[in-house]
C-alpha cells in the first residue's frame, strides 16, 4: 500500500512541477523505443503474485514482479505465457512485458501479448487508481482499456498489476530443420498456415528453415511426416528458440542497426539492403543494416515495407550510434489526433514517458 | 417497458431533407411505416421509433451521412442485423439509424494469407460458408451467427461456443476501416500482425457503435478441423459438474467447446429436441474436441478419463457427425425452447470465475423464490460466461419489472464474486445501470474520455453503455446492501 502511496506522491509532484517521469521496472527494455527522459519512477517495489489459479487459466501479479518468477510459478503447474515474451535482460518485470508488448517465437501461432491480457490496474496522471477488465476472458463491459495499455510503453500511466491468461504447456514439442530458399520458405509457411498443422514457431535465416511443432503427440508425429528435415535434440532445440527469442542468435549479435518489419505473412521477399531473418510464418522480418542510417535511408526502408502493407520499427540501434531517425512508424494524422486525446485523458500533464512511444 | 417518444415532425423533416439532398432517395427512410421495423433489436422489450433510417450502399454515403449529422448535431445509432441482446441498436427519438444491411459484399477472399475482407453487413456464417471451399472458416460462432453481421460482432466483441479455444472477435480480426464522426476514414490494425502506436483496434472492438462506423473488416480465417466429436456427461449435482470443468482445464486440455446446462434448462429443451439428455441430472456438460482424427481420438480419451474421475454419472461420446449435432442441439436451442414453455424470457449474460459457479447457481435458485420466476441456466463453462434465462409473462402485471430486477440482481452477484456484468452481449441500453455497480466514477469518466478521443461531439450511440454521474446517482438511491435490488416497481430510465 505504502509503495502505491509513494508512487502517487511522485506522480502528483511531477504533474505539479511539470517534470517528466520515466516508468521503469528492471530496465531490460531501456534501449527500446524513443529517447528516455525524466526522473525514474521505479516499479520494482510493486512485486508479488497476488493470485494464480491454474484451473481458471489466469495469473494476477503486481507490475514489478520479475518475469522469471512468474514463469517459474507457471512452469511448476505445467502452464505458460503463450506469447513467449523475451526478457532482454535480467530483472524484466510483468509490467514491462505488457507495456512493451513484445512477443516471442510462438506469437503467430498463439497470439500476441494483448490477446492474453485480461485486466489491468492503472494509476493515471492524477494519481487516480483505475481498474479495467478483470480476471475473466469474456468481459465486454466498457471499452477495452486493458488492451489499450498493452504495448503503450507507459504512455498512459503506471500499471500496478495485471491479470493474464495462461495456457497449458504443449504435451509434445519437437524442432526440425531443413535447407530452403527465402522464396520457397515464404510460400511454404503460408501454405502450411492454411492447414491444421501444429506449427508453433518458425525461423528462416541464410537458407535454413527451423520449425517447432507443438501439440498432441499424434498431431506432432503426423506433422513430422509432412515437414521432413532433421530433428534437433531437445537441448539444442530449446537453446535455439531461447537464443532467437532473446536475440542472442548470431544474426542479432552481429554489428549493425536492427529493424523490425511487421508485414502480412504472404509478403514476397523484401528487396532491402541488409541481412534478413524471418519469423512468425513470414509476418515478422528482421533487417540488419550495416553502416550509417540517415533519414533518407530510413524512409526508403519504410516505403518498401509500407508498400507491402506493413510498418517498420528501428528496433535496436548499433552501439554508440546516434541517429536522427524516428524509431516507430509515423502515425497517420487522424490516428495521431486520437493518440493525443487519449494522452490528454490519462496523462493531462504529459509526464509519463513522453516520446517513448509517441 | 420503456416508453417510445414520438419524433418531432419538424426536426425529422429538416434532417430528412438534408440527407435526401445528398443521397439517393432509396437510402433515406422517414415515414413511420418504413422506419417502424428498426424500432428495436433483439431486446424487444425496449422500443423507440427512429426519426430517420439510412441504408447506405457505400463508404462515401456513410461519410456523407456522418457529415450531415455532425453539422446538424443529430445523434446516430449504427445497426447491423438487429440481433443484439442488450439494446445496443435501440434508436434515439431524435436520431438517425444507420443500417449496414446494404453493405453485404464479401470484397475479397484470400485463402493464401488466410484472410477475408468483408463489408460490415456480411453475416457471420456467410463468411465461413464462402471460406469453406478453401478448407477455412471464421471461428467466432455466436448463436445468432446465421443472421448477425460481422460489423455487429466487432461492435460487441462477440464470442460463441468455440471461443475458449479459438478466441473472441478481437482475436480474429486484423483490421477495421472506420468512418469517424469527423467525416474521415481511419484504418485500425493492419494486415500485418500489429500496427504502430497504441492498440486502437482492440479499443474499437467491443465499443458498441460508440466510436465510429465500420465500413470494412479484415478477418482472420482458420483451417477447418478434419474431425470433431463431443462428449455428453451427466452430473448428480452442480458442484461436481463445476469441479469437473476445473479438472478438464487442470489436465491441460483446452476443449474446442465446453458447455454446461442445469436441470431446469435440460428439462426445458429435451422434449423439444430429443437429444437424449438425462432429465434427472443436476447438470450436463458438453465437451468437444476438434482437430485431426488422431488428435480427436487422443483428446476424447483424455477428457473421458478426466470426467469419469471427476464423478460423472454417465458419459456418452458422439459416434457420428449427426450424433454430434444432436448432442449440441439442446444447447443451441435453449433460447427457442424457453420460448416454448414461457410467453417471454429474458436472457442474461454475465461472466464469473469458474470456481464460483456452484455458488452463483445456488444464489440464482434463491432468487427464483424471491422474485417468483423460473430461471434456466446455460453456461459457457470453458470461460465462465453464464446465460441465465429468466422466464416470465409480460401480460402479467409486474412480471417484466420483476424479471428485470431479478436480472440486475444476478449481475450484481456476478460482480460480487469477481466477474463481469457482460461476457459477450454488451452493455447497450440494458445494463447501463449495472455499469454503476461494476465501475467507479473515475473509471466511468475514463471511459467517457476514451469516447471523446474518437467522438468529440458525442453523437455516436451516445446513450449507450457508459452511464453519466446523474444516472448512477439515481440508480444508487435504489440499491440496498448486498447488491440485491428491491423487489418490483422499479422505475426504469
Amino acid at each position: 500500500m505504502q509503495h502505491i502511496e509513494a508512487i502517487r506522491q511522485q506522480i502528483l509532484d511531477a504533474a505539479r512541477l511539470q517534470r517528466p517521469l520515466r516508468i521503469r521496472g528492471g530496465g531490460s527494455k531501456d534501449w527500446y523505443g524513443g529517447a528516455l527522459a525524466g526522473d525514474i519512477l521505479d516499479t520494482r517495489q510493486l512485486t508479488g503474485i497476488i493470485d494464480y489459479e491454474p484451473t481458471e487459466l489466469v495469473i494476477t501479479a503486481r507490475s514489478g514482479t520479475p518475469l522469471a518468477e512468474i514463469e517459474a510459478a507457471l512452469a511448476e503447474k505445467n502452464q505458460m505465457l503463450a506469447f513467449e515474451p523475451p526478457h532482454f535482460g535480467q530483472g524484466a518485470t510483468l509490467g514491462g512485458v505488457i507495456g512493451a508488448g513484445l512477443a516471442g517465437p510462438r506469437r503467430a501461432a498463439s497470439g500476441g501479448v494483448r490477446d492474453f491480457v485480461l485486466g489491468a490496474v492503472l494509476m493515471d496522471g492524477r494519481g487516480e487508481v483505475l481498474s479495467f477488465g478483470g480476471q475473466v476472458m469474456k468481459n465486454v463491459a466498457g471499452y477495452d482499456v486493458t488492451r489499450l495499455l498493452t504495448g503503450a510503453m507507459g504512455s498512459l500511466g503506471v500499471t500496478l498489476q495485471h491479470s493474464v491468461k495462461v495456457l497449458p504447456r504443449p504435451v509434445c514439442e519437437v524442432t526440425v530443420r531443413c535447407a530452403m530458399s527465402e522464396i520457397e520458405t515464404i510460400a511454404k509457411l503460408n501454405q502450411w498456415g492454411g492447414q491444421p498443422l501444429p506449427l508453433s514457431a518458425s525461423c528462416w535465416h541464410e537458407g535454413s528453415l527451423t520449425l517447432r511443432l507443438s501439440g498432441a503427440g499424434a498431431a506432432v508425429d503426423a506433422a513430422l511426416r509432412v515437414f521432413g528435415g532433421d530433428l534437433l535434440d531437445a537441448p539444442a532445440a530449446d537453446a535455439f528458440w531461447a537464443a532467437l527469442r532473446e536475440q542472442q542468435h548470431d544474426f542479432f549479435t552481429r554489428p549493425g542497426h536492427l529493424w523490425r518489419l511487421s508485414v502480412p505473412s504472404v509478403t514476397g521477399a523484401l528487396i532491402l539492403d541488409g541481412e534478413q531473418l524471418i519469423e512468425w510464418g513470414g509476418a515478422q522480418r528482421w533487417l540488419k543494416v550495416a553502416g550509417p542510417v540517415d533519414a533518407a535511408r530510413a524512409s526508403a526502408i519504410r516505403a518498401t515495407v509500407k508498400a507491402a502493407g506493413g510498418h517498420a520499427t528501428l528496433f535496436r540501434k548499433a552501439d554508440g550510434e546516434g541517429l536522427d531517425v524516428a524509431v516507430f512508424e509515423p502515425l497517420a494524422p487522424a490516428i495521431a489526433r486520437i493518440h493525443d486525446r487519449l494522452k490528454q485523458a490519462f496523462d493531462p500533464a504529459t509526464i509519463f514517458n513522453p516520446g517513448r512511444l509517441f | 417497458m420503456s416508453a417510445s417518444i414520438a419524433p418531432d415532425p419538424v426536426r425529422r423533416q429538416q434532417v430528412a431533407a438534408a440527407l435526401r439532398a445528398a443521397l439517393p432517395e432509396r437510402v433515406v427512410l422517414s415515414d413511420p411505416e418504413d422506419t417502424r421495423p428498426y424500432e428495436c433489436d433483439g431486446l424487444a422489450a425496449y422500443r423507440q421509433l427512429p426519426m430517420v433510417v439510412c441504408l447506405p450502399e457505400s463508404e462515401q454515403q456513410i461519410l456523407a451521412i456522418l457529415t450531415i449529422c455532425r453539422e446538424l448535431q443529430v445523434p446516430i445509432v449504427p445497426r447491423g442485423a438487429g440481433t443484439g441482446l442488450s439494446g445496443g441498436a435501440l434508436p434515439i427519438h431524435d436520431g438517425v439509424v444507420i443500417s449496414t444491411a446494404r453493405l453485404n459484399r464479401i470484397v475479397r477472399m484470400e485463402p493464401h494469407s488466410r484472410t477475408a475482407v468483408v463489408q460490415p453487413g456480411v453475416r457471420n456464417l456467410a463468411i465461413s460458408e464462402a471460406a469453406a471451399i478453401h478448407g477455412l472458416y471464421y471461428a467466432p460462432d455466436p448463436s445468432s451467427q446465421i443472421a448477425c453481421t460481422i460489423g455487429g460482432n466487432v461492435a460487441e466483441n462477440s464470442g460463441g461456443v468455440h471461443c475458449l479455444k479459438y478466441g473472441l472477435t478481437v482475436h480474429n480480426v486484423l483490421r477495421v476501416r472506420v468512418a469517424t464522426i469527423e467525416g474521415e476514414i481511419i484504418e485500425l490494425g493492419s494486415e500485418a500482425l500489429d500496427a504502430p502506436g497504441l492498440d486502437l483496434l482492440a479499443v474499437f472492438i467491443g465499443s458498441e457503435g460508440m466510436l465510429g462506423i465500420v465500413t470494412e473488416v479484415t478477418v482472420k480465417l482458420v483451417p477447418k478441423p478434419a474431425a470433431a466429436r463431443v462428449i455428453m456427461a451427466s452430473f448428480g449435482d452442480v458442484v461436481t459438474g463445476g469441479n469437473a470443468v476445473a479438472s478438464v482445464i487442470a489436465a491441460g486440455i483446452i476443449p474446442a467447446g465446453l458447455e454446461m446446462m442445469d436441470r431446469t434448462s435440460v428439462r426445458m429443451v429435451e422434449p423439444f429436441v430429443k437429444a437424449g439428455y438425462d432429465i434427472d441430472a443436476a447438470a450436463i456438460l458438453l465437451c468437444e474436441a476438434d482437430g485431426t482424427v488422431h488428435e480427436v481420438e487422443e483428446e476424447i480419451a483424455r477428457m473421458t478419463q478426466v470426467l469419469e474421475s471427476a464423478g460423472a454419472s454417465a458419459i456418452a461420446v458422439s459416434q457420428s457427425d449427426a450424433e454430434r449435432m444432436r448432442f449440441w442441439s439442446g444447447r443451441k436451442n435453449a433460447f427457442p425452447a424457453a420460448g416454448r414453455i414461457s410467453p417471454d424470457y429474458y436472457c442474461m449474460d454475465g461472466t464469473i470465475p469458474r470456481k464460483r459457479l456452484a455458488e452463483v447457481l445456488t444464489g440464482i435458485e434463491l432468487m427464483e423464490t424471491e422474485y417468483g420466476l423460473r430461471c434456466a441456466n446455460v453456461f459457457h463453462a470453458g470461460d465462465g460466461n453464464l446465460h441465465p434465462l429468466i422466464m416470465f409473462d409480460a401480460n402479467q402485471p409486474g412480471e417484466f419489472e420483476r424479471a428485470e430486477a431479478f436480472g440486475a440482481a444476478i449481475l450484481a452477484l456476478c460482480v460480487e464474486v469477481g466477474g463481469a456484468i457482460t461476457g459477450e452481449h454488451g452493455v447497450g441500453k440494458e445494463k447501463i445501470d449495472s455499469m454503476c455497480v461494476q465501475f467507479t466514477r473515475a473509471e466511468l469518466d475514463a471511459f467517457f474520455a476514451v469516447k471523446r478521443a474518437f467522438d468529440v461531439p458525442f453523437l455516436l450511440n451516445p446513450d449507450k453503455a457508459i452511464p453519466t454521474l446523474n444516472r448512477c446517482a439515481e440508480f444508487g438511491k435504489m440499491k440496498v446492501s448486498g447488491g440485491v435490488l428491491p423487489f418490483a416497481g422499479l422505475p426504469r430510465f
